[in-house]
């Protein structure tokens, strides 16, 4: 019984902390309609930063300044939106494919350059030694893992909560007027670029946050955990969610992380044993299907933005 | 002159090494209406981009009063007070009308990520003043019952008028209408033309660019005329219908001539 709470538990963490990632995708694409095609950089850029901020000293690399954990969560995200600030600045004349091109190709420089820079990052070995705040104190580690599930789903009800405030006021109604038509919203005074580049660096600072709870949680940040496919997956959950829509978000992220679990178990279970090395394959076989699928037949997602009709106050009488 | 509110001074934009606008002086009187006709290529869409920051002019200048606005972006224009609508319109489709219209106003305190956060007062009080004045102009052209629906579900015409209530949000002080009644039933033609003469009573200047030679012809005076990119007349209604040259050329030469 203990196995499976706490197994439980392991999942809605994992999946809160997608669904993080998936908020702030959401506020690029969803809202402002902005392809980020590298949300593995920034959820790297917040991870790296949190572990190098907030970890113990190493000796052969950058880091261990044992900064007070938030932070060091905060200077993650610091760093993601850094990062992203000056690719925005960079890919600012960008659009859709070639802003996605771009940005895809920033993710995996970004994780080659950890792979590859000994000394900053610890290379392809990663950063071991977080000390997971309250872990020493709280001791037992079924207790911990739950303190740190309730730290996980407050942050993702608090980015949830910001995000609706955040698209339900004119900022809101500036973003999807910019994704409806920029020339528009130039020639009624708005500045595209400002708009854009404000809407990439805030998405990115909240994927620099799924990114530093992710290091937090697994105690450990490598390039393995940055991959393109990550990326991906991260995508697949907001096109089953429905871009657009926060709550849907954080459906597909759940979703699609139950779905990728499940099936990883499935796989390891009912495989034959010669094909399990290959089986892992499959999961991300099954991944493209939905999107495939979704895109079809579904292409606002499980739950479609709804049309905003009235922001804060009420409704003037008419 | 005092009385001219926007002046051109051989303002030329070229594509290359052709010349889609070439020298054209022009001086707009405050509060007139004005119509900018011309064969298809003479160079009015053209124009009306480079008066208004979306193409930057290769040479000459644009004055707005005094002030000199060559080469400044759109959305600096709408803040002088320099507007447009566009030929082919272009609403914000997955926006109700009423948020189209509410986008308008400039320095909104709730367009800032921290106003909108943490300023909730300030911005409740401008989103009530918004809405009010957006729904007095969504009744004004005629819309005010389809606030709510999305833009994109709009039929040609209304959009048309949306796009005049959105110019209208702002403080324009001069608006540049491109083919307003191009595509539109003659109803809401009607009501396109009633809204535009109202607003020029109210000291509205407009420049029209327009082929329907019935709305040029009874509401618009001056009259001026592009043809290759060079301006080839100016003048009113009647000067318009005398000149032989520009009947022939522009207008279709008359049947019983």
């Amino acid at each position: 019984m203990i196995g499976v709470i706490s197994y439980l538990i392991f999942f809605v963490t994992v999946a809160s902390i997608l669904s993080i990632a998936v908020l702030g995708l959401n506020l690029q694409w969803g809202n402002t309609g902005l392809f980020n095609g590298g949300v593995a950089a920034f959820i790297g850029a917040g991870a790296y930063g949190l572990v190098i901020l907030g970890g113990t000293a190493q000796p052969d690399h950058l880091g261990g300044y044992g900064l007070f954990y938030p932070l060091a969560l905060l200077g993650g995200m610091i760093v993601a939106g850094i990062l992203a600030w000056l690719v925005g600045i960079l890919t600012m004349r960008l659009r859709h494919d070639y802003l996605a091109i771009a940005t895809f190709g920033v993710a995996v420089a970004f994780e080659n350059f950890m792979r590859n820079s000994d000394k900053i990052s610890g290379g392809a070995k990663g950063i071991r030694g977080f000390e997971r705040p309250f872990e020493a104190f709280i001791g037992d580690p079924f207790y911990f893992s739950i303190g740190f599930f309730i730290f996980a789903m407050t942050m993702l009800v608090l980015v949830y909560i910001f995000l609706e405030k955040l698209i339900r006021s004119p900022f809101g109604r500036l973003l999807r007027a910019i994704r409806e038509d920029e020339t528009a919203a130039q020639s009624l005074g708005k500045n595209p670029g400002s708009i854009r580049l404000k809407a990439f660096v805030a998405g990115s600072m909240i994927m620099g946050l799924a990114g530093g709870l992710y290091a937090t949680f697994y105690a450990f940040i490598s390039p393995q955990d940055i991959l393109p496919t990550l990326t991906f997956q991260i995508w697949a959950m907001l096109i089953v969610g429905g871009a657009g829509n926060n709550k849907g978000a954080i459906a597909g992220a759940f979703l699609i992380w139950g779905v990728w679990t499940l099936s990883g178990w499935g796989l390891s279970r009912f495989a034959p044993l010669e094909a399990q090395l290959y089986a892992g394959t499959i999961q991300y076989i099954l991944i493209g299907v939905i999107i495939v699928g979704m895109l079809l037949w579904r292409p606002q997602g499980l739950f479609p933005e709804k049309l905003v009709v009235s922001q804060t106050g009420d409704r003037a009488q008419s | 002159m005092a009385s001219d509110i926007l002046t051109t001074r051989d303002l030329t934009t070229k594509f290359g090494s052709f010349c889609a606008v070439d020298s054209v002086s022009l001086s707009l009187r405050k509060g007139s209406i004005t119509g900018l006709i011309g064969p298809n290529g003479a160079g009015k869409s053209t124009l009306f981009n480079t008066l208004t920051g979306t193409l930057k002019p290769t040479s000459g200048q644009v004055f707005l009063g005094d002030a000199d606005i060559s080469g400044l972006s759109p959305d600096r224009l709408f803040k002088k007070g320099l507007v447009r609508t566009f030929q082919i319109p272009r609403p914000f489709a997955r926006m109700s009308v009423l948020e189209n219209v509410m986008l308008s106003p400039a320095q909104q305190t709730g367009e800032k990520i921290f106003g909108s956060i943490f300023r909730p007062d300030i911005v409740r009080r401008q989103e009530q003043e918004y809405r009010t004045k957006a729904l007095e102009i969504l009744d004004f052209v005629t819309l005010d019952k389809l606030a709510d629906q999305a833009a994109g579900e709009l039929s040609g015409g209304q959009t048309k008028l949306l796009e005049l209530a959105r110019v209208l949000m702002g403080d324009a002080s001069i608006i540049l209408l491109d083919e307003p009644a191009a595509g539109v039933n003659p109803v809401l033609t009607q009501i396109l033309i009633e809204r535009i003469e109202e607003l020029n009573r109210r000291g509205m200047t407009f420049l029209i660019i327009e082929h329907n030679m019935d709305f040029i012809m009874s509401h618009c005076d001056p009259i001026i005329a592009m043809a290759q990119g060079q301006l080839v007349f100016q003048g009113t209604a009647e000067e318009a219908q005398a000149n032989k040259t520009l009947l022939d050329a522009y207008l279709g030469a008359p049947v019983n001539a």
